[in-house]
């Protein structure tokens, strides 16, 4: 098997006034070339800052990341800027993502420009042009300013611009949840299209549950900067194992009439990822909580092929 | 139905008048909710949905806001033709609000006790304690804890600041509650707890509630009958099993081609194709023609009617060969 990204133990803490805060606590999965990991979680699950770990946006506090078989977690700077071109992110707002001042053509010319500075200017402009139409953009819209688009438009230029690079993996943080439904749709198809065409590998972060089941291949639940559970997109959707995405599951307001199934609801509110005590940490709010959950950590342990679970219940739902 | 709704909406027009445009927020949309009913108002961004409640409130900003033609019957009360004094006495004892952004809802300078008490001296005659009383025993209802009488916004978390703001909306036992995406800046398992929430305070009260979203799920655990809205005009109406099941209107089925679902395989999405008119520059005919697959010559000229009884389609193709 060959993974193009794997994480190891990874980490990423930060200091605050009131103590340490556990943003990503001992994670670790892998991905092979051409899938798509989902991560799910709710705010401030720590999703967010795993994806930018990942690319070493954020120095790990703990833990390797390979990618294509490499420790970049010991790349050099101008190492790592070179291994960039390689693995670029989406991020959620694509108003917030986009120069105001540039042009759609000069948003999606400054990475070509860094990463492939002998390209002659028609060459440029060619690759632009090619990368706009795979994007689904229209050629008069070259010179136009993000402004004039609405929020589908720009996720398309932020995603040729994402491209320019020819990346092999792309992180894709939320990357629909600021559209309306039909426009999610177009972009969801046009992400699955691009994947299939350029054999992309993508992390794809979602609260969504909907969004991320269409997409991914395999899927890891995250609670309070841990990986609670992974398993592949089957197995997840129809018999999640820990509580807590049996919880999360179950709360996702349906459209099919049919389908109203008892709601698991959850007491309490999400519980603070700063200096956490041991023992797991959805035990607060988990209907299923007994000493042995707060006793030690729990660790994620296999229950299946590719099902792990971290539960002292070992996700045997009565 | 013999009785008379609660909320009653005629033809409303409002329109949008800068000095470069005139942007046509609400084309002529016809709403009734009767007592204790729950009623969602279902479209994307700039479908007008907002637009709608604010002109139920009357707090269109004017200018540039201008409601140009129709009717809004509270309790068979013109709240258009209404003094700003009996209107203000309707908001809040007869229809209370809750916005999306709770944040934004609350001041972040005064505690929390001290702005719901406001709310209730503001409306009732009672002292300060047993405003208190009143508030502490409202708090406790939603779910907060009394002692938090004296926190600050910004000790709440955001599910627990929209317990707040659904508090605030529901002191003066209000006959209609206007939600507009009460659950939209939440995560699902308090999404979940607060829709919950709401549907008991409904159930116990009788109070009638018209639901702003997006999102046709949360319509379907909550509402008892949903309006489609698209371009300013409602495109589809009826009770949530005649919508969900019997879809009639090519938008409203768009919307449903264009959600990931949770059960079966996963087939290509089909999104709708191209992007909501400009409102200030509508396109003739029906609002929907230039995105509609099943769109004919009739629909490029000619303006659907809202036709049906009960469940009513503006759609051309949708009474096809059934009516006339």
């Amino acid at each position: 098997m060959s993974a193009l990204l794997e994480v190891r133990a990874l980490s990423r803490y930060f200091k605050v006034a009131t103590g340490v805060l556990h943003a990503v606590d001992d994670v670790s999965f892998r991905i092979e070339a051409g899938k798509t990991l989902g991560i799910v979680g709710e705010s401030g699950c720590g999703k967010s800052t795993l994806g930018r770990t990942m690319l070493r946006l954020q120095e790990p506090t703990a833990g390797r990341i390979f990618f294509d078989g490499m420790d970049i977690t010991a790349f050099s700077r101008e190492e790592m800027r070179q291994m960039r071109r390689y693995m670029q992110i989406i991020f959620q707002d694509p108003y917030a993502s986009l120069d105001p001042r540039l042009t759609i053509a000069q948003s999606i010319e400054e990475p070509l420009k860094v990463f492939f500075p002998k390209m002659s200017e028609r060459e440029r402009r060619e690759r632009i042009e090619s990368l706009m139409e795979l994007v689904g953009l229209s050629r008069r819209d070259l010179n136009a300013y993000p402004h004039e688009f609405d929020g589908g438009r720009r996720q398309r230029v932020v995603i040729a611009r994402a491209l320019a690079a020819e990346p092999r993996f792309v992180v894709c943080d939320e990357p629909v949840s600021a559209l309306d439904v039909s426009v999610q749709a177009q972009i969801l198809n046009l992400m699955m299209d691009l994947q299939e065409r350029l054999h992309l590998t993508y992390v794809f972060i979602s609260h969504d549950l909907s969004v991320v089941r269409h997409i991914s291949d395999h899927v890891g639940v995250m609670y309070l900067g841990q990986l609670v559970e992974y398993a592949d997109k089957e197995t997840l959707f129809r018999a999640p194992a820990h509580p807590y995405t049996q919880a999360l599951l179950s709360a996702i307001p349906s459209v099919d009439l049919d389908a109203r199934r008892e709601r698991v609801l959850l007491r309490g509110e999400i519980g603070s990822p700063i200096d956490p005590k041991p023992g797991c940490r959805f035990a607060p709010r988990c209907g299923y909580a007994c000493p042995a959950c707060s006793a030690g950590d729990v660790a994620l342990e296999q229950i299946g092929s590719e099902h792990y679970v971290a539960c002292t219940r070992c996700g045997a739902p009565s | 139905m013999s009785q008379q709704p609660i909320l009653e909406i005629k033809d409303l027009h409002v329109n949008y008048v800068t000095e470069d445009a005139t942007v046509q927020a609400v084309n002529g949309i016809d709403l009734t909710i009767h007592s204790g009913e729950s009623l969602g108002l279902v479209g994307e961004t700039g479908a007008g949905k907002t637009t709608t409640c604010l002109s139920i409130m009357q707090l269109v900003p004017d200018p540039p806001g201008l409601i140009t033609a129709g009717k809004i019957l509270f309790k068979g009360e013109d709240m258009i033709y209404n003094t700003d004094k009996r209107n203000e006495e309707i908001r809040g004892n007869g229809i209370s609000m809750i916005f999306q952004d709770p944040m934004t809802a609350l001041n972040p300078v005064m505690t929390v006790g001290e702005q719901l008490s406001e709310v209730v001296r503001a409306h009732q005659k009672v002292s300060k304690a047993e405003a208190k009383r009143k508030v502490i025993e409202a708090l406790e209802v939603v779910g907060v804890k009394g002692d938090r009488y004296d926190d600050y916004p910004h000790q709440f978390s955001g599910g627990m600041k929209q317990r707040v703001v659904i508090t605030m909306a529901l002191l003066c036992r209000p006959e209609l509650l206007i939600a507009d995406e009460p659950t939209t800046a939440l995560d699902v398992t308090i999404q979940a707890q607060v829709l919950e929430l709401i549907k008991k305070l409904q159930r116990e009260m009788g109070t009638s509630l018209l639901l702003i979203t997006h999102d046709l799920g949360v319509v379907a655990e909550t509402c008892d009958r949903v309006a489609i809205m698209y371009a300013g005009e409602i495109v589809e109406h009826g009770t949530v099993e005649e919508v969900f099941r019997d879809t009639r209107h090519p938008y409203t089925q768009g919307l449903f081609d264009s959600i990931p679902k949770m059960t079966g395989p996963c087939h290509r999405l089909t999104p709708i194709e191209g992007l909501p008119p400009d409102p200030a520059d509508l396109p003739r005919g029906c609002c929907f023609h230039p995105r509609c697959r099943y769109c004919m010559d009739r629909c490029r000229t000619e303006k659907p009617e809202a036709r049906g009884e009960g469940h009513i389609v503006k759609c051309h193709r949708a009474w096809k060969g059934e009516m006339t």
